[in-house]
């Protein structure tokens, strides 16, 4: 399974990248923004999830969501979203934008195996 | 202040220490805010806009700081530097997230995280709107959360 992971946070990212080793995921790449988040699909075959924090500087999650939905190529690739954003209103807009299914942070290395499928 | 507008901050710094830093977090008795200046060393601090405004703070000594962050990574942080500094402000960015869903009246937005080190800072964000700090404590040492928030 190759996996993008897309939040501004290093600590987060570290944090998902050590839950998904323990899971057997090892095929990771990391964006800190949805601009860095384009370049990297790009310039990469074959990714099957990405995991996508809302609140980031340069590009948020949900206009990067929006760019890659808006792009046929990347149809087969599920977005997962993995954000503080808590509210039903906003799961609600990032589900209608095509983010496949959602996690509220904090979360468990629980949601990440459910959530993905691992 | 309401009672009702602190909770959530409260809930949601508990939940997040029991999930993420795997510790549990303990909330003292809140109290009107008198100085301009944070309860401690680093502070990560959220604006809150919408229907309210405000802020949210997180503010750890620095040793507090460096422990609570090492321990939410599950690797030892030595010093304090970038990491530490990343890491607080993706702390605060979860509380104020994870509040909104008990606020969800105000239609509240979050900032970026802003993070500030030393012990003269000003919590930006607050002027004119009267501010509570809550006192709380986990066993790697006492922190605190400071909570400005005014309705329209
Ligand atoms: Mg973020």
């Amino acid at each position: 399974m190759r996996i993008l992971l897309v939040d501004d946070s290093s600590t987060m990212r570290r944090i998902q990248k050590t839950q998904l080793n323990n899971l057997g995921v090892t095929d990771i790449f990391e964006a800190g923004n949805g601009e860095e988040g384009l370049e990297i699909l790009a310039n990469t075959t074959a990714l099957d999830y990405i995991l996508l924090d809302w609140n980031m500087p340069v590009m948020d999650g949900i206009t990067f969501l929006k760019k890659v939905r808006g792009n046929g190529a990347y149809a087969g690739i599920k977005i997962i979203m993995c954000t503080s954003e808590s509210e039903k209103t906003r799961v609600i807009e990032a589900l209608k934008s095509g983010a496949n299914d959602y996690i509220i942070k904090p979360f468990t290395p629980d949601a990440i195996k459910e959530k993905l499928k691992l | 202040m309401n009672v009702a507008f602190i909770n959530p901050f409260i809930n949601a710094t508990i939940l997040l220490f029991k999930t993420m830093v795997h510790l549990d977090a303990f909330a003292g008795k809140p109290a009107l805010k008198k100085q301009p200046f944070p309860a401690y060393d680093v502070s990560g601090i959220i604006g809150l806009s919408g229907d309210a405004q405000g802020s949210v703070a997180i503010s750890f000594p620095r040793l507090v700081a460096l422990k609570v962050v090492s321990a939410f990574l599950g690797s030892e942080i030595k010093i304090m530097g970038s990491e530490v500094v990343d890491g607080i402000g993706e702390l605060a960015n979860i509380i104020a997230g994870n509040a909104k869903q008990d606020l969800s009246q105000y239609n509240l937005s979050i900032s970026l995280p802003q993070v500030v080190v030393g012990n003269d800072h000003v919590i930006s964000g607050q002027t004119g709107i009267p501010a509570i700090i809550i006192p709380m404590t986990c066993s790697l040492g006492n922190f605190a959360i400071e909570i400005s928030f005014k309705t329209k």
